[in-house]
């Protein structure tokens, strides 16, 4: 139970975003380990407890491992449960990640995007979250604080859906949003509670009704539950435009499902973006616009499950698609290029892939500006190259 | 409380899949008597695992889960926390092997104690990792060969001594600590009743003989838990709040070479090898019971 809490406006980081998003979840047991950037979440929500806002058990674990395990003990008995993360917290857990999903656990946990070392670093990387891709988690990115705190209270409602059962990892730029403060509508606690129903698991450990949860298990059985999570995962694609749909009529603030378009209708060339980057490229969408240039973008929300459909069907009206990666698989590309030529296979047009702001360099209007100029150009003449590594020290574009 | 006092019901069925001879199996059983129905078990990566149910069969009457290896503490607090939100009163259990406690789970095990989660932790000690077949751990004796410290042209053996770990658990102050063996059972009983009865975190270490892993005749089992106690291999004693309360005393102390015999493991030692294992037990003999041995 938490305590009556009104609408209001606030002025706030988007590490506070995520944790009072989990605290209008009334959310029953929080297990979790400091690391930056995402402090201030576990902070926060020490003082929501500490304070009686909500009587949540919330177990300071020693380990990030520690964490996803209690976590997911804690919601296999029953419980709502929340933690947050960041880089190596989140590599540290990559064991536990797998048996959240396969045990079809929908926890809910914030990751704040921090490079992985080495070398350590503490600023905005997606090469801790990205990594995480197979893990079997719902896993999308936030452009602004407002999408935070809505983002964790859609995640409990979209991986709670009887036909997902999937845990959520929506995803938060670390500093850019973590540490920086917006204005942020947040709903009262009884609007939520409307939106949000009481958790009701499908199979607990409960001393009524014994149940074995995890055994040693065959290969005349494993092959058709790794189907089972897969077909969850790909019915959580209609699950997450349902909730946005809902999500939109209740609160007024439409997030479009699984992509968002902007100024796409009748684009020669597009750039799909991630994260706070979004922000950046809209401007410079408007600007090109202005100078009569017919350029559009993406907001990729949801990196698993991907939207190859929903892309496939712009970039079949385009001459030339980029992407915007702040990850690299090395040897390959960036995570979402690779991700997004194989939506496109077929299709003939340039697919290009645009690396910048790795280790937390920023990303600004002229690295932008640099993405759409190749993409302009590459509709006119074949690209010589498929990667650019914008603004990076000894490579020549 | 004596064997006669134990309820007929079983948590713990027959039908699983262990050794012959093998000592996890009565351990659990006879535990789960005492802790009975409101009980949810926790397992990591161990024989027990493997020997209590390969899906769709179970041994197990009570909820039972499985996550990992080296999380043991931290899921039997998600557990402990989960039904203290809901405000029902259930034993949240832990059962891991030597090698989840002493080596991969120490770390989520001193977490959970040090934060005294309401939860029973059972490490059942079989002296090595049994079930990924016979490879050393932590808690393998002095010389003991094991697949990882075979005994060797030129090493015999392990090198290093068993670690401590009831005394590294009594460090942590938490409410209760004991070490039981299965050759004691009116001690053992009387044991995980406390356990039962007390709140807060309760760590319970008992010696597991394995005839597979220690290559000794399976019906031997008791007798070597037994010798291992009278030995002082093995030191059954409880403590509250890091403090000792009970311990108990061999009427008559065995000397190893007694303990060793009759132990494959044990085969290859040298007469230095037997002085240098009795040096450690006759060290920690003195340090439990503040004497000479």
């Amino acid at each position: 139970m938490i305590e009556k809490l009104p609408a209001k406006k606030m002025v706030i980081t988007g590490d506070y975003a995520a944790a009072y998003g989990a605290l209008l979840c009334d959310v029953d047991v929080v297990a979790a380990y400091p690391i930056t950037p995402q402090t201030l979440i576990v902070e926060e929500f020490s003082t929501f407890v500490n304070d009686g806002i909500t009587d949540a058990e919330f177990i300071m674990v020693e380990s990030e491992h520690s964490a996803m395990s209690a976590c997911i003990a804690a919601q296999a008995a029953g419980a709502r449960t929340f933690t947050a993360t960041s880089s190596q917290g989140l590599a540290l857990m990559h064991e536990m990640l797998f048996v959240a999903s396969a045990l079809r656990l929908p926890v809910v946990m914030a990751v704040v995007n921090r490079t992985l070392a080495a070398p350590i670093g503490i600023w905005c990387e997606h090469n801790d979250s990205m990594p995480e891709r197979d893990s079997g988690w719902i896993q999308m990115s936030c452009e602004d604080n407002q999408e935070v705190l809505d983002m964790i209270i859609m995640a409990y409602k979209i991986g709670e859906n009887k036909d997902v059962l999937l845990p959520v990892m929506p995803c938060l730029d670390a500093f850019i949003l973590s540490h920086t403060v917006e204005p942020v509508e947040a709903p009262s606690s009884d609007e939520v509670a409307e939106f949000l129903p009481k958790y009701e698991p499908q199979a607990i450990l409960d001393p009524d009704k014994p149940m074995a949860i995890g055994t040693f298990t065959p290969p005349e059985y494993i092959q058709e539950l790794r189907y089972q999570t897969h077909v969850a995962m790909e019915k959580a694609k209609d699950v997450i435009k349902k909730v946005t749909k809902e999500f939109a009529s209740k609160f007024g603030r439409d997030y479009h499902g699984l992509i968002e378009e902007y100024r796409c209708d009748d684009a020669d060339v597009v750039l799909m973006t991630i994260g706070t980057v979004t922000g950046t490229a809209r401007e410079v969408v408007d600007e090109l616009r202005q100078k009569g240039k017919k350029v559009g973008l993406i907001k990729l929300r949801f990196y698993r499950p991907f939207p190859a459909e929903e892309i496939r069907k712009i970039a079949e009206n385009v001459e030339a698609f980029g992407v915007y990666d702040r990850a690299i698989s090395y040897g390959s590309g960036g995570p979402l290029f690779i991700e997004t030529r194989h939506a496109l296979y077929g299709l003939d047009l340039p697919v290009l892939n645009f690396l910048a702001g790795l280790g937390g360099r920023d990303v600004v209007k002229g690295d932008v500006e640099k993405m759409y100029e190749i993409l302009l150009k590459a509709k006119e003449e074949k690209p010589k190259e498929e990667i650019y590594w914008i603004g990076t020290r000894g490579v020549e574009i | 409380m004596n064997i006669k006092d134990l309820p007929d019901e079983d948590y713990f069925t027959p039908g699983h899949t262990a050794c012959a001879g093998c000592a996890a199996p009565a351990i659990v059983r006879n535990m789960m008597k005492i802790f009975g129905k409101d009980t949810i078990v926790y397992t990591p990566a161990n024989c027990l695992l493997v020997f209590s149910g390969t899906y769709p069969h179970l041994a197990w009457k009570v909820p039972y889960l499985h996550e990992a290896f080296e999380n043991t503490g931290a899921c039997i607090s998600g557990i402990a926390r989960a039904y203290k939100k809901k405000g029902r009163k259930v034993i949240a259990l832990g059962i891991a092997g030597d090698g989840g406690t002493y080596d991969i789970g120490i770390q989520a095990l001193s977490g959970a104690a040090e934060r005294n989660e309401d939860a029973i932790y059972v490490c059942y000690d079989n002296e090595a990792y049994m079930n990924t077949g016979i490879q050393r751990s932590g808690a393998t004796p002095y010389g003991a060969a094991t697949t990882t410290t075979p005994a060797g042209k030129k090493i015999l053996g392990k090198l290093e001594h068993k670690k401590d770990m009831a005394e590294i658990m009594r460090a942590h102050e938490i409410p209760y600590v004991a070490t039981l063996s299965i050759s004691h059972p009116k001690d053992f009983l009387e044991k995980v009743k406390k356990a039962k009865e007390t709140e807060g975190f309760r760590y319970l270490h008992v010696l597991s003989p394995c005839p597979t892993g220690w290559r000794f005749d399976p019906s031997k089992t008791i007798e070597i838990a037994r010798k291992a106690v009278d030995s002082g291999m093995w030191t059954l004693y409880e403590a509250e709040y890091g403090e000792i309360t009970k311990i108990y005393k061999p009427k008559k102390k065995i000397p190893v070479a007694e303990y060793i015999k009759g132990q494959g493991r044990f085969r290859h030692f040298t007469e230095e090898m037997i002085e240098e294992l009795q040096r450690w037990v006759d060290r920690k003999w003195k340090r439990l019971y503040g004497e000479e041995p």
